[in-house]
């Protein structure tokens, strides 16, 4: 890269001591580009074997990578901690604003280490890093206030992301979200956890550069293909019309819903939770990440009478995406649609994971149907299908924890089936709860293979739905290859922290040509060698935390719900799994 | 000065056009506009950009699109101590970088804060009326028009 690029500059942030320092460290941007590849490597550094995920030795870095700022998306940052849910890797990604300011304070990544005495805050912003106090934030109910308190006070209006955290985290939620700006999240395996430990309640980041290209013709060049491979292609004007929310109607046309805890696959009420209906009914507005042209972010306006006083109303803008609705909608039994936003809401306002939070739900909801539990320890509240407004107060309970029920549902749905019974129905692989694709044993494998047990990982879903398209077998081996295949590809992506949903426009190719314009030459073939060495790298780190994927529990309601390639088989999850290693 | 401020290939003046706000509603804060006019400049990030998006106190809210309105009596020409700020034919200003002894009072002036100030030059950032960043616009927020005859600005 060119060599007054700021992108080699790591902040190193002593929350301890309130100190910070800047090192130069281009070894690791030079060999792993940035984002996944820079924080795997980063990590390895920081967090010493078997660290307590809720101690001050539980590093958190935030790495953003060389096409931010550059390129059209290129809008992610990565985060990698150790997890207090699972115990192991702690990986997350987050948009809205938070790559482009980092990249723009003048940082490739930061790490955050030790943990504060009193509550802090971050502001940084350019060469400063103010530790500004906390305590009066600490315990406001709304992580939306103190997204606005901290609009008000810092700077940097329109250049700046806001990082924080609500009271989930603050109270050590296992699955405690980092919301940013607002509706985007650090949302899987406790970040927010991590930074309630830390007693760090939030970041502001903000900064306005320049950055250097070296071939000013070819960056053009590259950014006005990619400007509109990304604005052209269907696949993305369908993100911007519908959102992520039209998978409702096709997974459950096929019968890959997740509903009421998985019992079934098929809802009822999915045309009123879906993207369609969202789109024509609610929909207020959409919001892009930074620099990206395809704005998928949508906000329905729900207009709410007030209970007391007649005619008086309040609008809110509140966030819908598939995995929420399918989470905290269909395996909820809720097709009310603005009890979903407002379930969802409740979950924003604490600073939870939507998707963790509705599968914990579903646990308990079978849980206290089968008499596994009873209302007392469910402090009263009559859990039960669809009824969303019982569910908002259960949340709540969640996050404070009036009895132990609640203290083991703060820890997640594997953890509580192991306290209360009820294992074969609590919904989480590879200690992650599930996200909502129920269309074979290659999104199973995903989510208990992948490197951080998120969907996302390998897309298995892709995989089965191609299988049920061709009508040919899947086959154990060749399943778990094409998955590691698909992860080690996204490891390029992840390190250049392009959005996953435009893998089809950044192929190897434009990546190279991209890449060539700020100064960083780089072959397809060199690209494909850190995809696999970083994964290489996230593995070995779970095998030194004690991850064997021999040892993993499948819930048998995972095998016997049918999918659309009928029940899976656990002998040919364990066959692929062994290819793992 | 001005002719290299123009995005890469282009040279020739544009004359009485300049940027309008034309839906603020349909923005959705992508900031393609901001890198844009960064762009413009030959590098990437968002120093030197001229249009400015913030939102509209929250993102839940909406944004706020700031351009240069290209005034026909513009204040931030009246308030330059040293005339480095020309009225240009038409409406807008015309920026004299020489003249320019850096003391804010232009970007003071603009009521709509649309004269951003670049620290490391210690110079306002003018707009110069190029339409670059609504080529960017994926949603037609903003768009470069003639300035009709007589506006008011």
């Amino acid at each position: 890269m060119t060599r007054d690029d700021p992108l080699c500059r790591v902040l190193y942030v002593d929350l301890s001591r309130h100190r910070f320092e800047v090192a130069d460290r281009c070894d690791l941007f030079e060999e792993a580009l940035g984002g996944a590849g820079v924080g795997i490597r980063l990590l390895e550094e920081e967090c010493p074997s078997g660290t307590d995920p809720l101690a001050p030795g539980n590093p958190v870095v935030l790495a953003v990578g060389p096409l931010v700022g550059h390129f059209p998306l290129a809008s992610k940052t990565v985060a990698m901690f150790k997890s207090p849910h699972t115990g192991n890797l702690g990986e997350s990604h987050a948009g809205g604003r938070s790559a482009v300011a980092i990249r723009m304070s003048g940082y490739g990544a930061i790490v955050l280490r030790g943990e504060s005495a009193t509550p802090v805050y971050l502001a940084i912003d350019g060469d400063t890093v103010h530790f500004r106090d906390a305590s009066a934030l600490w315990g406001l109910r709304s992580t939306y206030t103190v997204g606005a308190v901290l609009r008000e006070r810092e700077t940097g209006s329109g250049y700046r992301s806001i990082l924080r955290i609500g009271r989930a985290g603050e109270r050590g939620v296992t699955y405690a979200a980092v919301v940013v700006d607002t509706y985007r999240h650090f949302g899987r395996l406790g970040l927010g956890a991590v930074f309630g430990a830390k007693r760090l309640k939030g970041i502001v980041v903000s900064g306005r550069r320049a950055l250097p290209v070296s071939d000013r013709a070819a960056y053009a060049r590259t950014y006005d293909e990619v400007f509109r491979a990304a604005t052209d292609s269907p696949l993305m004007r369908k993100y911007h019309e519908l959102g992520t929310s039209m998978n409702v109607l096709p997974l459950n046309e096929i019968g890959a819903l997740p509903t009421r805890n998985l019992k079934e696959a098929r809802f009822e009420g999915a045309e009123a939770i879906s993207g369609e209906r969202f789109s024509e009914t609610l929909l207020g507005r959409r919001l892009a990440c930074a620099h990206c042209p395809v704005a998928c972010i949508h906000l329905a306006a729900l207009r709410t009478p007030h209970p007391n006083e007649p005619y008086f109303y309040k609008t809110s803008m509140l966030g819908y995406d598939y995995e929420p609705t399918y989470a905290l909608g269909s395996l909820l039994g809720v097709a009310d649609p603005a009890g979903v936003l407002r379930l969802n809401d409740e979950v924003e306002v604490q600073g939870l994971d939507a998707i963790s939070t509705g599968v914990v739900l579903a646990w308990a909801t079978e849980a206290l149907e089968r008499g596994l539990v009873s209302t007392t320890d469910t402090d009263g509240l009559p859990l039960t299908w669809g009824d969303w407004a019982t569910y908002i107060r259960a949340v709540e309970r969640i996050v404070s924890q009036p009895t132990d029920f609640y203290r083991a549902l703060a820890r997640g749905a594997e953890h509580a089936a192991s306290i209360y019974g009820g294992e074969e129905f609590a919904l989480a692989l590879g200690g992650n709860e599930i996200a909502g694709y129920h269309t074979g044993p290659a999104y199973t494998l995903t989510m208990l293979g992948g490197a951080r047990h998120s969907h996302l990982d390998s897309a298995g879903y892709a995989v089965d739905q191609k299988a049920a398209a061709s009508g040919k077998a899947l086959v154990p081996e060749k399943v778990a290859a094409a998955l590691l295949d698909e992860e080690r590809s996204r490891q390029v992506l992840s390190s250049l922290v392009v959005c996953f949903f435009a893998r089809g426009v950044y192929t190897p190719e434009t990546v190279v040509r991209a890449l060539s314009s700020v100064g960083i030459q780089r072959t397809p073939e060199d690209l494909a060698r850190l995809g696999a060495e970083t994964l290489a790298r996230k593995h070995a780190f779970k095998a030194r935390e004690g991850f064997d994927p021999a040892s993993l529990r499948i819930p048998s309601r995972i095998l016997e719900t049918p999918t659309p390639l009928g029940p899976i088989d656990a002998d040919f999850i364990r066959r692929a799994l062994a290819q793992f290693r | 000065m001005q002719a290299d401020r123009l995005p890469e290939g282009r040279t020739e003046k544009l004359m009485a056009k300049r940027l309008s706000v034309v839906d603020v509603d349909r923005c959705v804060g992508c900031m393609s506009c901001m890198f844009a006019c960064a762009r413009r400049l030959g590098h990437g990030g968002l120093a030197g950009s001229c249009i400015a998006v913030h939102s509209a106190g929250g993102m839940r809210k909406g944004f706020v699109v700031i351009v240069c309105r290209a005034c026909p009596d513009p204040p931030c020409s009246h308030v330059c101590p040293t005339g480095a700020l020309t009225v240009r034919p038409g409406g807008g200003v015309h920026l004299n970088a020489d003249l320019c002894i850096g003391c804010q009072a232009c970007a003071q002036a603009c009521p709509f804060g649309a004269v951003s100030w670049d620290d490391e030059q210690a110079k306002p950032q003018i707009c110069v009326y190029c339409g670059f960043c609504s080529q960017y616009c994926p949603y037609d927020v903003v768009a470069l028009e003639e300035i009709p005859q007589g506006a008011g600005g």
